[in-house]
């Protein structure tokens, strides 16, 4: 019966670490499928995780700390646009500025604003989101193996779990199944191919931008007003590139994305689990290499298993009309 | 009754300092197929992407069935009724034909009745016209001619009354053209206006009823095709009288010089490109490579010139072995040995387009003598040896001290041309010699190398262009798939003929 509780509260906070991961994978997928490479969603996701606890703070409701997230994340993806599709400057140096200005920038305000370099004040219960029980949960417990399912793996988690994992088949339907979708993708692989179907290209980039600022400001949302209750300096802890090295393992495909940020947010549980654990024969595992375990995958996976990951035809490439 | 069904006034279009488009008046007649003839940067695609609404005209108005309108992006040309067929195809490489087809008109926002519809209407479009196109396919596994085709299949869905195409021809078989011609001509008789932009007379006299002729951003003159003939056209297009066909004397054929035995060359990707080929040259004799492009030409001469590692088989140059497997000589221990190579892709192997064309001019030779003395280069002596070569070789303009990247594709492959002719080689290999070069330079680039062969020299030339095979080649070996699959000698040989090789056929 241990193990099974023990399977149970390891695949629970599976799901809960992958959640920003997800939500950075959903809005990689919109940026780079149009074409714009975006290594700048952990500035981002950072960026969102400040104002999401600045303005719940201030504002006493963390929807509306959400809200702020999202504008100002929308408008750092929009900055992103301007330097690299309308100005057509290198997408990669633009991402970096954004990462770079953002770790200053956090640390910087919340130093001038709360007294404190890098830390927003605690947020009390009704400024920051709670867990979610599903109706229910408790009725149900005992019931074997559904029970466990549904009280202790699916229920008791923050919104933006769910919010997560619905966003993987809608973004999977806008892809595929949208027009929006079609023009999304034909973007990212033949700009020109779109400019002579009379669709305004450098419109399409800024709206799959907008898309990937709504989503990323989720993923920062719930590190500070969720499972944290405050801002502290660089608390995304490379979760944008970690999301960023699942995209491509998923080959810019929502389904295939999911499936390597669970693996990534496996691994992080585990080594949670793992460690002081004594390991027969081995002993004790040093927490450093524990910890280092979900980028050593990283690494592994990207460097041997994935075969080769196909990157959207004209990614990275402003896209110049006349010569 | 022949009435405008497209009428342009006074179309300026400047790029930076280039006045690509200056003052051009242009009418063409509902029902016709309408040439533009012109060089290469005459401005032929530039007025026609104006009228595709892809670049925007700095004066001038633009007329559709008598009403003025306004171009402001390919939409409104769409949605007047003009369709184009790029020379680069604008189509979506891993998407299906129909995603293709559908882009930007899907009518609907979320897929359903409207891609069942247009699924049905494509179907029967493509029963009228003897398309016989699978809709579901992916792009990326359809032939250049299929390509094309679903180019063609796009501009009829979404409605064009008037058809530009763009250089169709460039990268076509003499079957698929026929094919094409076939589409075209049956389009003209639905009642369709066709725009043939071309560099290629012989395309003008065989399909259209009407030419403009287009010189350096000007319209130069426009006549009925029945009343012209190839001479007159390439007299306008250049602005003087043309040598259409080189003279090519007798010349008594010497000894092999150049010789490989069953050579197989690999790609990056390792794929086998060139497959068990058997070719030899003798000096005094020009040897021609026909074959549609990525057919192995390319690995071939890479393997020749000492670029690429061959798989096996082995090449000799007089008698002596100059590449085997993981053993070869390279370029400049060829060079020595009387070997020189005109790369095909000029601007990416031939020349540093970011140099002066002196150096360029010198490049590969620069640690000789009078060039330079002791590793230091001597810059009277380069720019001296520089302004005599080029009046020589006629590259203009003469301006030893211009970036390389300025002068034209005829140009440039002058410069390439005086550097490796001047040495004298013994052999020479030269891949696409014309390539993207206009009439008068293709010209004075083949008499040179007919002078080389009369000299004694053995050439072998790999282009796609057939017209330019025939016309410079003794012997004719056609590539298919990586082998030789015909040699010819060129004198009892017919376009037909080599293009049903060309092709793959081989009875």
């Amino acid at each position: 019966m241990e193990f099974v509780s023990d399977l149970a509260s390891l695949i629970n906070s599976t799901l809960r670490i992958s959640t920003p991961l997800v939500f950075a994978a959903m809005a990689g997928i919109f940026a780079e499928r149009s074409g714009v490479i975006d290594f700048s969603l952990e500035g981002k996701m950072l960026m969102a995780a400040f104002v999401a606890a600045v303005c719940s703070y201030y504002f006493g409701n963390p929807w509306i700390g959400l809200l702020m997230a999202i504008i100002v994340c929308v408008s750092l993806s929009m900055l992103h646009g301007f330097a690299s599709v309308t100005h057509k400057g290198d997408q990669v140096v633009s991402c970096v500025a954004i990462n770079i200005l953002i770790i200053g920038l956090t640390t910087a305000l919340a130093a001038a604003w709360f007294g404190q370099a890098g830390l927003t004040p605690t947020l009390t219960q009704e400024q920051r989101f709670l867990e979610v029980n599903l109706p229910f949960a408790e009725n149900l417990r005992d019931i074997p193996i559904i029970g466990t399912i549904y009280s202790d793996i699916l229920s008791g988690h923050y919104i933006f779990v769910y919010f997560a994992y619905i966003s993987v088949p809608i973004v999977y339907w806008i892809v595929f199944k949208t027009s929006f979708g079609l023009r999304l993708r034909a973007v990212g692989e033949n700009p020109s191919a779109v400019d002579t179907a009379g669709i305004n290209v450098f419109a399409m980039r800024y709206k799959a931008l907008a898309v990937n600022g709504i989503l990323i400001a989720f993923a920062g949302a719930h590190l500070s007003t969720a499972v944290n209750a405050n801002f502290f300096r660089e608390m995304s802890a490379g979760r944008g590139y970690l999301a960023l090295a699942a995209m491509i393992f998923g080959k810019w495909h929502p389904k295939t994305a999911l499936i390597a940020c669970l693996l990534f947010g496996f691994t992080d549980a585990l080594q949670i689990r793992l460690q002081g654990v004594e390991i027969p024969t081995i002993g004790e595992i040093p927490v450093q290499l524990i910890q280092a375990l979900p980028y050593i995958l990283t690494v592994v996976l990207l460097a041997g298993f994935v075969g080769k990951a196909i990157a959207p035809n004209a990614i990275g490439q402003p896209y110049i009309k006349e010569r | 009754m022949v009435s405008p069904i497209l009428e342009l006034k006074n179309i300026n279009k400047s790029f930076g300092h280039v006045h690509a488009n200056k003052d051009i008046n242009l009418t063409i007649n509902k029902g016709t197929i309408h040439g533009i003839i012109g060089e290469n940067g005459a401005g032929k695609s530039t007025l026609m992407s104006i009228v595709f609404g892809l670049y925007q005209a700095n004066s001038g108005s633009i007329k559709v069935n008598g009403n003025e309108i306004k171009l402001r992006s390919p939409k409104d040309s769409i949605i007047n009724g003009i369709g184009m067929v790029h020379q680069h195809f604008m189509l979506v490489e891993n998407f299906t034909v129909l995603e293709n087809i559908i882009l930007g008109f899907e009518g609907e926002t979320v897929f359903g009745e409207k891609l069942k519809k247009a699924k049905k209407d494509l179907k029967k479009l493509c029963e009228t016209y003897n398309f016989n196109i699978d809709l579901d396919a992916t792009i990326s596994d359809l032939s250049v001619g299929f390509r094309q085709r679903v180019e063609i299949l796009k501009s009829l869905y979404r409605g064009a009354e008037i058809l530009i195409l763009d250089e169709p021809t460039g990268v076509l078989t003499p079957q698929e053209v026929d094919e094409l011609f076939k589409i075209l001509r049956s389009l003209k008789d639905e009642g369709k206006t066709i725009v043939l932009i071309t560099h290629k007379l012989i395309e003008i006299m065989d399909l259209t009823s009407e030419v403009s002729v287009m010189r350096q951003g000007e319209m130069v003159g426009h006549t009925r095709t029945e009343n012209t003939n190839k001479e007159k056209l390439a007299e306008m297009m250049v602005g003087r009288s043309v040598l259409l066909r080189v003279d090519k004397p007798e010349v008594e054929k010497g000894e092999t010089v150049f010789k490989v035995k069953d050579l197989t060359v690999k790609d990056d990707l390792d794929v086998i490109r060139v497959k068990n080929v058997n070719l030899e040259i003798c000096s005094g004799e020009i040897l021609g490579i026909a074959g549609v492009t990525g057919n192995g030409q390319t690995e071939l001469l890479e393997a020749l010139s000492g670029i690429r590692n061959v798989e096996s088989g082995n090449i000799e140059l007089f008698g002596e072995t100059i590449s085997q497997k993981d053993n070869y000589l390279n370029p400049r221990m060829l060079k020595e040995k009387g070997l020189a190579h005109v790369p095909e892709d000029r601007q990416r192997m031939g020349l540093v387009t970011d140099f002066k064309a002196y150096e360029n001019l010198i490049f590969g030779y620069h640690d000789q003598e009078p060039y330079s003395k002791s590793s230091i280069l001597n810059h009277k002596e380069i720019i001296e040896y520089s302004n005599k070569v080029m009046k020589e070789y006629d590259v203009r303009p003469s301006s030893p001290n211009l970036l390389t990247s300025n002068f034209s594709g005829g140009n440039q492959q002058k410069i390439i041309l005086s550097r490796e002719l001047n040495e004298k080689p013994k052999v020479l290999l030269v891949g696409q010699p014309t390539r993207g070069v206009d009439i008068g330079a293709i010209e004075f680039i083949h008499q040179r190398l007919i002078d080389m062969r009369n000299k004694g020299a053995a050439i072998l030339v790999a282009s796609v262009e057939l017209e330019e095979v025939l016309s410079l080649s003794d012997r004719i070996i056609v590539m298919f798939d990586g082998k030789i699959v015909g040699e010819k000698i060129n004198k009892n040989v017919t376009d037909r003929e080599l293009g049903l090789l060309m092709a793959g056929v081989t009875e």
